[in-house]
């Protein structure tokens, strides 16, 4: 990718998932750079996990993918991940690109041990050696902070807890050392006080191999903690983009800044918002019955007839927008937000 | 797990125990003097009881079971009252007989419903799995009676190429025995492939929306790589059960069969022994199917714990 330079190792652009009729993610565009954390918020529906398993390959039946998505690790990217077929997908799953999931009680085989199930994703990816895997997965459990490992290699999942279990499905995430690693929601389900080691573990795991990271969740505060950018979405489109900083602190979309006002981050500034905005207003409107134009309109108090069209991307500073000889939704979809009526800022 | 495995085996022999008991009674209770059978209706009352004397039924009831119970644990539980012939050699005779049958039809039947049932699963979204669900849904329906006798007339005695029924020993007449036992077995194990399918295809499907399944994708494994390594194991706890009532329900399942293909097995012995009052005879079969019953219950028990590890810990 021109813009970004050599250091991208994820490029999405323009990725529309959807099943026959009803569209569910809409002209999603953002890249990550080697050793950048990427948070991915939303409420529930918004299409989040939906962007993670697009990317992954692992849709499921009846759902299809359309665009471009190129992951460079430590081959050039060079071809477009949903035109592969599913055998080089799978050569890539596990290795360049890995990922946790939420539920760390489920995502384990209960039926095999638990040092044999972080061997697999070696073997899989070409270890012949079995000894030397073996003895690896040891030293990986180790790294992900479990206690004595080669004892807890032997055991099967329901002997572990879920934040072991959780640290189980780490090791087997970053076993292969991966360029990108995708963590759907890691902590949402551990008990609180193993979500910041568990968090940590993330963070310093990816630091080590220097790989790229999505961080999927809607707990605004893992976000700040753990990553440098966020994307925000949704409706199935990426609404606002930007350094974790600048959105939470000066949120231009008006669904960002109902969602950091309804959160307990809001500072000073959305203390007073949240008398007059508490909660987002409405739910959010079931798969594919999100309006046309923003998709927030039906539940923004700032909408207008205007609201009706598309809006379009508008860079957050000057000068960020679609430079010239780059793409359309490049470098430009880094920072900024597609709203008519911004909040903060100038407007 | 060895805890677990000996209070199984205590249910089993408390079960037994229970089971003969009622065996024995029912016998009892039956109406149908076994004396009185043997001489005919218009034997003096005299004679009749000269014969009960000699068959041992007029002793007291707990005698003859703790008889009867001594009998079978030294497997020799008698002798016939009519016939006179020992009871134990005629029933491992003929048990060995059923065993072949209803293990043939067993291993068919797997071999058929297990690759069928994953295929089904497998492709429940699409023409032919649908199709083939359809298909086993109308085979659970088919009784085994039934598909024997249209077997019978299409393949024995229509196209006239295996026997219509009767039975080889397979040492003396390898090629009799096989042809004797293709009919009987396919009947048998139809049903049974069918209903099994359907629990496999089920299974299979459960299976198939594990989180584990989508994280061996996510390792790099293909579909079906993914269900060959980490969804089959976990299928098969469901299944194996299954598969321990069906093989009960086989046996049973096989008196019919072996009246249909006049097949000298258990079935056909029990079925005559009632008809001629042998209570001895017919409390012994029952009391064989019964053990039998119970034994593949304790071995499917025995199996879980060899698939599924949770089940091995201590505390369940």
């Amino acid at each position: 990718m021109s813009g970004a330079g050599d250091r991208t190792v994820l490029a999405v652009e323009g990725l529309d998932v959807g099943t026959g009729h009803t569209p569910l993610l809409r002209d999603v565009t953002f890249s990550i750079a080697r050793g950048e954390r990427v948070g991915l918020i939303g409420e529930s529906g918004s299409g989040k996990s939906l962007t993670a398993l697009a990317v992954m390959g692992l849709l499921g039946e009846g759902l299809h993918a359309r665009g471009d998505v190129r992951l460079s690790g430590r081959t050039p990217a060079t071809r477009n991940l949903l035109e592969v077929g599913e055998r080089e997908m799978a050569r890539l799953r596990g290795d360049a690109v890995t990922m946790v999931f939420q539920e760390p009680m489920t995502a384990l085989n209960p039926t095999m041990r638990v040092g044999a199930q972080v061997t697999e994703v070696m073997r899989i990816h070409g270890t012949r050696d079995t000894a030397g895997a073996r003895a690896r997965a040891v030293e990986l459990l180790d790294q992900v902070g479990l206690p004595d490992p080669a004892h807890l290699a032997r055991s099967y999942p329901h002997e572990l807890s879920g934040g072991q279990r959780q640290r189980v499905v780490l090791a087997i995430a970053l076993a292969n050392d991966p360029a990108l690693l995708i963590c759907d929601e890691p902590t949402t389900a551990l008990d609180v006080t193993v979500q910041a080691t568990v968090l940590d573990l993330v963070v310093r795991g990816v630091q080590e191999r220097d790989a790229a990271m999505l961080f999927i969740t809607h707990d605004l505060a893992v976000v700040a903690t753990v990553c440098e950018r966020v994307l925000v979405m949704y409706g199935g489109r990426i609404v606002e983009a930007g350094p974790v900083g600048e959105v939470f602190a000066d949120p231009r979309h008006r669904y960002t800044q109902g969602l950091i006002g309804a959160s307990d981050l809001a500072g000073e500034r959305g203390r007073r918002q949240r008398a007059a905005l508490p909660t987002i207003q409405g739910t959010v409107p079931p798969a594919g019955r999100f309006p046309d134009g923003c998709v927030f309109r039906s539940r923004c108090a700032h909408a207008t007839d205007e609201c009706a069209t598309l809006p379009g991307w508008t860079p957050r500073r000057e000068g960020d927008g679609p430079g010239q000889g780059s793409a359309p939704g490049e470098v430009g979809r880094a920072a900024g937000y597609a709203c008519f009526h911004p909040a903060g800022g100038a407007a | 797990m060895v805890l677990r495995l000996l209070h199984r085996a205590m249910v089993f022999v408390l079960s037994v125990l229970a089971a003969s008991v009622l065996v024995f009674a029912f016998m009892r209770v039956l109406p149908g003097d076994p004396a009185r059978v043997a001489l005919g209706i218009n034997a003096s009352d005299a004679s009749v009881a000269a014969l009960r004397e000699q068959f041992g039924l007029d002793r007291p009831v707990v005698v003859q079971y703790l008889d009867w119970m001594r009998g079978m644990l030294t497997l020799d539980p008698g002798i016939e009252f009519i016939s006179k012939a020992a009871i134990g050699p005629q029933i491992a005779d003929r048990l060995q007989v059923t065993l072949i049958l209803v293990t043939t039809s067993m291993i068919l039947a797997v071999l058929v419903a297990v690759p069928v049932g994953i295929w089904m699963a497998v492709r429940h979204r699409h023409v032919d799995g649908v199709v083939m669900s359809a298909a086993s849904q109308v085979g659970v329906a088919i009784p085994a009676f039934l598909a024997g006798i249209v077997l019978i007339s299409v393949f024995a005695v229509r196209l006239r190429w295996v026997p219509s029924g009767g039975w080889a020993v397979p040492a003396q007449d390898p090629v009799g025995f096989l042809q004797r036992l293709v009919l009987p077995s396919i009947a048998l194990a139809g049903v049974q492939a069918a209903v099994l399918a359907r629990y496999v295809r089920s299974a299979v499907l459960d299976v198939l929306r594990e989180d584990y399944l989508r994280t061996a994708r996510a390792k790099g494994l293909r579909p079906v790589q993914a269900l060959w390594r980490h969804g089959l194991r976990n299928a098969a706890v469901p299944v194996v059960t299954v598969l321990g009532l069906q093989l009960a329900t086989l046996l049973v399942g096989a008196v019919v069969i072996e009246r249909v293909f006049v097949i000298p097995g258990l079935g056909s012995l029990l079925l005559d022994s009632v008809a001629q009052r042998e209570i001895l005879t017919v409390q012994t079969v029952v009391m064989v199917l019964v053990v039998a019953t119970l034994l593949i219950t304790f071995l499917v028990d025995a199996l879980y714990l060899l698939i599924d590890p949770r089940l091995r810990t201590g505390s369940r």
